[in-house]
């Protein structure tokens, strides 16, 4: 399928959500709630048959925090991306994904340990890169106490 | 006495836990896996990683574009070029540049160069870590003459740093047609002499044959590419699929096994390399002539928006992800490295197998610890 085709193919699963045809991609933006029961369908599904996870990117926008999912299916070549938000920096949630890819498991542990990113569900969630003391550096407002300036 | 054997057999079948690393020479890098033991079997694996952890993702928050590129040299410093190709590529898609015809010749042919030392330090290291000595210093006595080569061109040995947004840094160098064709002469001959050594050796064979087998659904499914994927069955190279720089006008196999286990794991590298030099043979004689960059602005910027470029390093997919805000430095960037996908699968590799087959597993994935923690 074609970036069109994906875009309506998704938006015959569910109509509510926003679908833009990329540059590159079809793109996504999904509110948390729906973001596992889709990314479920969009691996089962014959036509789609998303079933290799590329990346789980976290970012950090400013107010709020996202996660972006670059899926691909091996028998068609197609891409999908998926994009989430959520405005609560506190205590950002998101669902794991990693029932449904099984190599999600340390991305989702990347986007915890570098941006405190939650995921739900995750059998295993600890930091992966830092020790548990320190801040979450990819935040836009971390603040490094030892760094050097001149 | 009974009760002294019973005692024996109680104390095997308790299990316990032992570091390997994080300075254990197998593990190519500083890595520590927690292995939890019965007896001689492996149980669990957990890696534990961040030991070289540099931050370059937020350091290239802070950096301009041309910066970035010898930031990705430190992370697969054994395919320091293919890094480097990966970020041209993804600020070239991004400003719509069409690169001159010599660049992409150059840059495929330093590619598939990389790819070939790569693969023989992978050999050498495999064939070391197994109990072969003479392969450590065969496969570096053949790989030194491809370092000769890119430190004539490139003045860098491993961290070349020879790409730049729009082109290559320098020309190549008078004599790199020469030199190129005198490398592939001489390792066309001493490839056959690496296969009597460790591909048909018995105990080689014994030590990878049926062991850490990768199922094509499991690769899929953890994300396994590159070799070790394609040694599974699973067809994911780039270079076919998806191609870039100069890779859609030469005729090469994409290199695919259905075992899956270390062997294959293995085999597959090795084939590439016969590959990689069918590529460079060519593409070598007809080198375009013309510029070796087109011109730049003095900074570069790019278009808000997300750009995503995948190349083919020696151990996988290589994925970078910008997202820019219109400045001159990116707002994230994202590098999907090939190490990090094989490195989720290595826990269920190495279930069931013993303590000496980890070490066999752990080589055969072919790791480079840096590009794991970046």
């Amino acid at each position: 399928m074609d970036k069109v085709q994906i875009g309506e193919f998704i938006r015959s699963l569910d109509s509510d959500l926003d679908i833009k045809e990329g540059k590159q991609f079809t793109e996504v933006i999904i509110p948390p709630s729906k973001l596992h029961s889709l990314a479920s369908l969009l691996k089962e599904k014959e036509e789609t048959s998303f079933d290799f996870l590329v990346c789980i990117t976290g970012v950090d926008y400013g107010n709020e925090l996202g996660v972006i999912y670059h899926l691909r299916s091996t028998k068609y070549g197609h891409t999908v991306v998926l994009k989430s938000r959520t405005a609560d920096r506190e205590k950002p949630v998101f669902d794991s994904v990693t029932d449904i890819w099984k190599g999600a498991d340390l991305h989702e542990r990347e986007a915890f340990d570098l941006l405190g990113i939650k995921f739900a569900n995750h059998p295993d969630l600890r930091r992966l890169f830092l020790n548990s003391s320190w801040g979450f550096p990819l935040r836009k407002d971390y603040i490094d106490e030892d760094i050097i300036t001149w | 006495m009974e009760e002294k054997v019973k005692e024996i057999s109680t104390e095997e079948k308790q299990e316990f836990t032992i570091n390997v690393g994080p300075q254990h020479p197998s593990t190519h890098g500083v890595m520590r896996l927690v292995v939890s033991l019965k007896g001689e079997v492996v149980q669990k694996v957990e890696p534990h990683i961040g030991y070289i952890h540099r931050g370059i993702e937020k350091m290239c928050e802070s950096l301009t574009y041309p910066q970035i590129i010898h930031l990705t040299d430190r992370m697969d410093y054994l395919a320091a070029h293919i890094n480097n190709e990966a970020v041209c590529l993804a600020v070239e898609k991004a400003l719509e540049i069409d690169i001159p015809d010599r660049v992409k010749v150059i840059r495929t042919i330093m590619s598939e160069l990389t790819r070939i030392q790569s693969h023989e330090l992978f050999w050498a290291s495999y064939g070391m870590d197994l109990g072969g000595q003479t392969c450590y210093f065969y496969g570096l006595r053949d790989r030194e003459m491809v370092l000769d080569i890119f430190e004539e061109t490139t003045g860098g040995r491993m961290l070349v740093s020879y790409n730049y947004p729009g082109g290559v840094m320098y020309d190549l160098h008078p004599n790199f047609q020469k030199r190129v064709k005198e490398f592939l002469k001489h390792f066309r001959k001493v490839l056959p002499e690496y296969d009597s050594i460790l591909t048909g050796n018995v105990i080689f064979h014994q030590r990878t044959m049926g062991i850490g087998p990768l199922s094509l659904e499991d690769a899929i499914g953890y994300g396994v590419t590159g070799p070790s994927g394609r040694a599974s069955g699973y067809s994911c190279d780039v270079r076919k699929h998806e191609p870039y720089s100069a890779y859609d006008r030469v005729k090469f196999n994409e290199v695919i096994y259905n075992e899956g286990d270390a062997y294959h794991r293995y085999l597959a590298r090795m084939e590439e390399m016969r590959e990689s030099m069918n590529i460079i043979d060519q593409l070598i004689d007809n080198i375009p002539e013309g510029p070796y960059a087109v011109k730049m602005k003095p900074v570069i910027k790019l278009p808000e928006g997300e750009y995503f470029q995948r190349v083919e390093t020696p151990r996988g997919e290589l994925g970078v992800f910008i997202i820019s805000d219109g400045n001159k430095t990116p707002y994230r960037i994202k590098f999907r490295t090939p190490n990090f996908g094989n490195l989720s699968v290595f826990s269920h590799l190495v279930k069931g197998f013993k303590i000496a087959d980890l070490i066999s597993i752990f080589g055969s994935l072919d790791f480079v610890i840096p590009d794991i923690d970046r």
